[in-house]
């Protein structure tokens, strides 16, 4: 015999089904009143710091249909870098995003700041990038993935340096459009399926 | 140089598997190739933090914030109580915890939901809380009704209530499903059944507490969650390797 560790596991996922929104922003379901407004309507507030920019995209099955019933949420730091609550973060920029993909069409758009670059433990330095978590309908445990940006330099991202299959990376970068305006489409299977992480 | 600490690597074996037959929608929705696996970093050890500012009193009441009180939805009277902790075992205070569900007939009030279980006049379906300094929750709510779905011929979902759970950490969000003791519907669900660890599963499931029920008014049922921890060392401030 020996010690006990002490440690417990985590509580297990399971899928967020068609109706999160109910829970998450039950405006969308089409409930109102229980909440003045839903939680995560916009990740800046106004006047925050930095390049106001649009993102748009769509999630992907493994068919190449657009899912109608996927929620997101976004979280990022501002436009130094810092993240909410941290020393000298920007007071307007919260960081913290909730997006449904349209109901008809699967479209979504974020509306934020281009974040700042980031700094890991060991000193090493993150391009700018936004946290991706997503969740619907047949996802039985949240997916995590990143949205980082074309016009940044991203050669030297810790992150982008540990993918192997060297075509992989763009699935992560987002495409400038338009001044102040990228897509970013995720695709859970097939030729061009998104990286998505565990850390 | 980050004023964050890593989150403890998560146990994939102790959750569902992303891609199980059984569940059909699982199979174009789950990714085909592997994560990518890495140590976190501070976007994923930072997060939102909630304050105890946003939440309104009936919040947590199912049966009484659809309408603000003016009338009560219809169901077995419950209370869903626990705590959340991490996977140290310590106490996560001002978690936010927000949970959604069936009402008494296994109806959601949704724009997509076209079971013809009526809906409740009186009831929403979503609430939520703040975990106290002890990690503590409390809900008020009736007991969700059981549901067919389309999977495979004749599936059901057993009653359950879905959780949402804000930690400190983007790195540490969790979706998941509260199930009630006894419903012998969980072992003929499809969605519960995607968790191979018969173990993890039955965590999943919150037994009856008649010494937290109310008499003449409610049933309790007790539902404790852990969230992914962080390690703890004194060796996490350095250079690497050094």
């Amino acid at each position: 015999m020996v010690q006990k560790l002490n440690t417990l596991v985590e509580t297990p996922s399971q899928t967020a089904g068609p109706y999160v929104h109910i829970g998450c922003i039950p405006s969308f379901a089409g409930i109102e009143g229980i909440y003045p407004e839903d939680l995560g309507k916009s990740p800046i507030a106004e006047g925050a710091k930095g390049e106001i920019i649009t993102i748009s995209g769509s999630i992907f099955d493994g068919t190449g249909w657009t899912m109608r019933d996927a929620m997101f949420e976004s979280w990022q730091p501002d436009a130094a870098g810092r993240f909410a609550g941290q020393d000298g973060a920007d007071p307007k920029v919260n960081g913290f995003c909730r997006l449904a993909a349209d109901k008809d069409t699967g479209e979504f758009t974020l509306r934020t700041i281009k974040p700042g670059a980031v700094r890991t433990r060991d000193g090493k330095t993150m391009a700018p990038h936004i946290s991706l978590w997503i969740v619907a309908r047949g996802i039985n445990i949240g997916l995590n993935t990143r949205i980082y940006f074309d016009d940044e330099d991203n050669s030297a991202d810790p992150l982008l340096a540990r993918i192997e299959q060297r075509q992989r990376v763009e699935t992560l970068i987002a495409k400038k459009v338009a001044d102040g305006q990228y897509r970013f489409d995720v695709r859970l299977q097939g030729e061009r399926e998104t990286v998505f992480l565990d850390l | 140089m980050s004023d964050t600490t890593v989150l403890i690597p998560r146990r994939r074996e102790m959750h569902p598997v992303s891609r199980d037959s059984d569940y059909k929608t699982s199979i174009p929705r789950s990714p085909s190739l592997p994560l990518l696996s890495m140590e976190s970093t501070p976007s994923e050890e930072t997060g939102p933090r909630f304050g105890h500012g946003l939440i309104g009193a009936l919040d947590n009441n199912l049966i009484s914030n659809f309408t603000q009180g003016k009338a009560l939805a219809i169901g077995e009277r419950i209370r869903v109580h626990g705590r959340v902790l991490d996977e140290t075992g310590r106490a996560v205070p001002h978690a936010l915890v927000e949970i959604w569900q069936a009402n008494a007939g296994g109806r959601y009030r949704h724009i997509k939901d076209t079971y013809f279980a009526s809906l409740d006049p009186s009831f929403g379906g979503c609430g939520r809380t703040i975990t106290d300094e002890n990690g503590y929750y409390e809900f008020m709510t009736i007991r969700p009704g059981a549901y067919p779905w389309p999977n495979r011929a004749n599936d059901w979902r057993p009653m359950h209530i879905h959780f949402s759970i804000f930690g400190h950490a983007f790195g540490q969000r969790l979706i998941s499903q509260m199930y009630f003791e006894g419903d012998p519907l969980i072992n003929h669900c499809p969605i519960a059944a995607t968790i191979k660890d018969r173990s993890q599963l039955d965590t999943l499931v919150a037994p009856l507490d008649l010494q937290n029920s109310r008499p003449m008014d409610y049933l309790a049922y007790k539902f404790d969650i852990v969230l992914r921890g962080c390690r703890q060392t004194m060796f996490e401030n350095k250079m690497e390797g050094m």
